[in-house]
């Protein structure tokens, strides 16, 4: 079997895509036909520089979601012969059923370079969003009270979250992100009070929180459907809850692994200050509208008014903050498998790719350089995604 | 002014102390002690002689006791060996202990002992920060003039092509992060891929004689994620400029373009940028630890990920003081900056 040119690499790896070319071209037909009923999300395809970033983005999405299908290899496997093999080098001894050339070359430890980008793209799209959205969550229910009532809140919670932001990020890292802080802490009922843990217990509460306040402030005047929506809210959460922060899901479908769970809670905790500084700003920017004064006229309670008035109404700028964090997000989780801190030296996530190969960077710099690739076109697409959704929301 | 300043100051100086002591709490946790007593006194000793260990030197106090010894506001730790020998924190091997101060702690110029490098940590700080300061000092010279030139020529015509391309470019580099556009930068320049080898893929030859050979790189990596955050702040600041009535009565009077641009707009579009670029010096502190890191120049950031890779208390704590101080004190002048550049908040 021969090695394959530079063409047929490109050609080969475009075809592996197939389901990920199907699936994005879909989404753009479906979403062009029917773009003026679908409001914001329809108007991004009215900017070239949001449709780009939003097929960057997508792409990634979808190969996270199709990776089993897309990759050639076994992410793990080593196969003899491939250590440091060119891109398109075949394998020595071709066995059936197994893809017979290494599409972009084998690393140091000779494992498939495409098929571990392809599968590291699914470990990156499953911490990031998910670490921001919970950041979002803490830093939005801080962050409406901090605005709206000020005072001594106001200054507290400032403070705290002004002394998160002068922490050098690497540092903090270097620092929380350890094995030994995991096993620091007093037991109680065979939960260990680590610091990881503990900010975890407090970290996940915030969503199910928001949501119960959310709808208690609605509809406590119909106290059957705010029982039916504070009651869902609670078993679906608290399951998920005791699964993720206590290791404690009783049919084992939510858990996290410890150093897993220690780089998500860092991630979480270096986001939220910042999301609480937005938010509260943007509070005490629309506190002083004329619909929040009516409310407080009409003699609604100071949570509806933050909750159903003042936050549709960030909901803008929170957004395009979303997708810009989601980013930021990737690249300091990048940063943290660069150093070598929390996830499993064998995770195929792409800054400890990055780590691995930049050793052997100036002979053999493949390994390294396509999962550079592939983070920084996943960052540009949602920066651009994001770009565009400013420019778009900024037209009404 | 002055209540302004006073309650800034007396902010940092209690975010300083609470920072530290996180620092200090973190590090000092008992199984890094442990390992210290192990690393010190052989690995195979019983937790009994841990214990014992950890008692003679100083750590089995209560932390925050030993928090004021290392600040330097509590008396040194002193010990009485079973042989009449005195050991102390202030006590360094083989001087008098009558002699010895009480007081030893940062205040005091006592930065303590690296273990990983056998030397004091006050000179290793001194030395490394000397080589990160030149790094700091070519990157802010190359990153904030191309920014500013950057945000300037997008802003002056918003919508214009020119802002489109350098927009796009200064977004481009916002979502590459330092270890992304190092390897592309070595890949491309420095690597037999290429065959152009025009720069050296490694900086430790830069500590001793600097050159633009082997310096290039690593400035450059660290000057691009920050020249497209810079650009985009200064274009924003531009383009609401350019919208005000002044600029449009000047252009109507008959001021050319540049005339413009060169005289009314842009001292007026330099006031946000100003505070930003203070604000991107703890960014530098991230970059520089990478870079360093990625092409093996051993300055500050470099110190830094050996100390908390090696748990030397001393030196780790040393240099998250410098840390934290670099970014309060970056804070602080870009606040007081940023008054009195402005006319309307200086003067009222």
């Amino acid at each position: 079997m021969d090695a394959l040119g530079f063409t047929q690499i490109l050609v080969t790896m475009i075809g592996r895509f197939w389901p990920v070319w199907i699936a994005l071209a879909l989404t753009f037909a479906l979403s062009i036909t029917y773009k003026r009923r679908l409001g914001l999300y329809g108007r991004l395809f009215d900017s070239p520089i949001g449709m780009t970033g939003f097929a960057l983005v997508m792409f990634w999405v979808f190969t996270a979601l199709f990776a089993n299908i897309v990759a050639t290899h076994d992410p793990l496997a080593q196969i003899s012969g491939m250590k440091n093999a060119l891109p398109g080098s075949p394998l020595k001894n071709p066995v059936e059923g197994i893809y017979a050339h290494y599409l972009l070359g084998g690393d140091n430890l000779a494992r498939d370079v495409f098929s571990r980008m392809v599968v590291g793209a699914r470990s990156v799209l499953t911490i990031a969003p998910a670490a921001t959205a919970f950041a979002f969550m803490a830093g939005i229910t801080l962050g409406l009270p901090a605005g709206y009532f000020g005072g001594r809140l106001d200054t507290g919670l400032s403070f705290v979250a002004n002394l998160v932001l002068a922490f050098p990020v690497i540092l903090m890292f270097y620092l929380l992100v350890t094995p030994e802080i995991r096993e620091t802490g007093p037991l109680l009922l065979g939960w260990r009070a680590s610091i990881p843990n503990v900010m975890a217990a407090i970290l996940f509460a915030f969503p199910i929180l928001f949501l119960c306040i959310l709808w208690n402030a609605r509809f406590f005047t119909t106290p059957a459907r705010r029982n039916l929506y504070v009651g869902v809210t609670l078993v679906l959460g608290l399951w998920i809850y005791a699964g993720l922060a206590f290791r404690a899901d009783p049919f084992g479908l939510w858990i996290m692994e410890p150093n897993l769970l220690n780089v998500f809670v860092s991630v979480v905790f270096v986001n939220a200050p910042t999301v609480f500084r937005i938010v509260r700003g943007i509070t005490m920017d629309l506190k002083s509208r004329d619909y929040v004064a009516a409310a407080q006229t009409r003699g609604e309670g100071p949570w509806y008014i933050m909750l159903w008035e003042v936050l549709p109404n960030a909901r803008g700028p929170l957004i395009v903050d979303f997708c810009l964090r989601i980013g930021y997000t990737t690249i300091l989780l990048g940063t943290l498998g660069f150093f070598g801190l929390g996830v499993s030296p064998e995770s195929p996530d792409w800054g400890s790719t990055i780590n691995a190969g930049r050793k052997l960077l100036s002979i053999f710099p493949v390994p390294a350089l396509v999962p550079a690739i592939a983070l920084m076109s996943l960052v540009l697409g949602l920066n651009l995604l994001a770009d565009g959704l400013r420019e778009e929301s900024l037209k009404d | 002014m002055a209540k302004f300043l006073f309650r800034r100051l007396f902010t940092m100086i209690a975010t300083a102390l609470c920072l530290t002591f996180i620092v200090f709490y973190l590090t000092n946790l008992p199984p890094n002690l442990e390992k210290i007593a192990k690393s010190e006194a052989g690995s195979r000793i019983s937790d009994a002689e841990v214990e014992s260990w950890l008692q003679k030197n100083g750590y089995a106090q209560p932390l925050l006791g030993r928090y004021g010894e290392w600040l330097g506001v509590l008396p040194g730790w002193t010990a009485t060996a079973d042989d009449g020998k005195v050991t102390g924190r202030c006590i360094p091997k083989g001087s008098d202990p009558a002699a010895a101060p009480r007081f030893c702690g940062v205040l005091q110029g006592n930065w303590g002992w690296s273990n990983v490098f056998k030397e004091p940590v006050s000179q290793i700080i001194a030395t490394r920060l000397s080589l990160t300061g030149w790094l700091m000092l070519s990157v802010m010279a190359l990153m904030v003039p191309v920014a500013l030139l950057i945000g300037v020529l997008a802003g002056m015509r918003e919508g214009s092509k020119l802002d489109r391309t350098l927009s796009t470019f200064s977004i481009a580099t916002t979502a590459t992060p330092e270890y992304v556009s190092g390897v592309l930068f070595i890949t491309i320049f420095a690597s037999s891929m290429t065959g152009l080898k025009w720069f050296k893929g490694s900086a430790t030859s830069a500590m001793d004689d600097i050159t633009f050979e082997n310096f290039f790189l690593p400035v450059l990596t660290i000057a691009l994620y920050g020249i497209g955050y810079i650009a985009r702040m200064t274009r924003a600041s531009m383009t609401e400029v350019m919208t005000a009535q002044y600029i449009r009565t000047a252009l109507l009077k008959g001021v050319s373009f540049r005339q413009v641009v060169m005289r009314h707009a842009l001292r007026n579009a330099l006031i946000a940028p100003f505070t930003v670029i203070m604000l991107q010096f703890p960014w530098l502190l991230n970059g520089v630890v990478i870079v360093e890191t990625l092409f093996n120049y051993k300055g500050f950031g470099w110190t830094l990920v050996q100390a908390a890779g090696n748990n030397d208390i001393d030196l780790l704590l040393g240099c998250s003081v410098v840390a934290v101080a670099v970014v309060l004190i970056t804070q602080l002048i870009s606040d007081v900056g940023y008054a009195w550049l402005n006319p309307r908040i200086r003067l009222s």
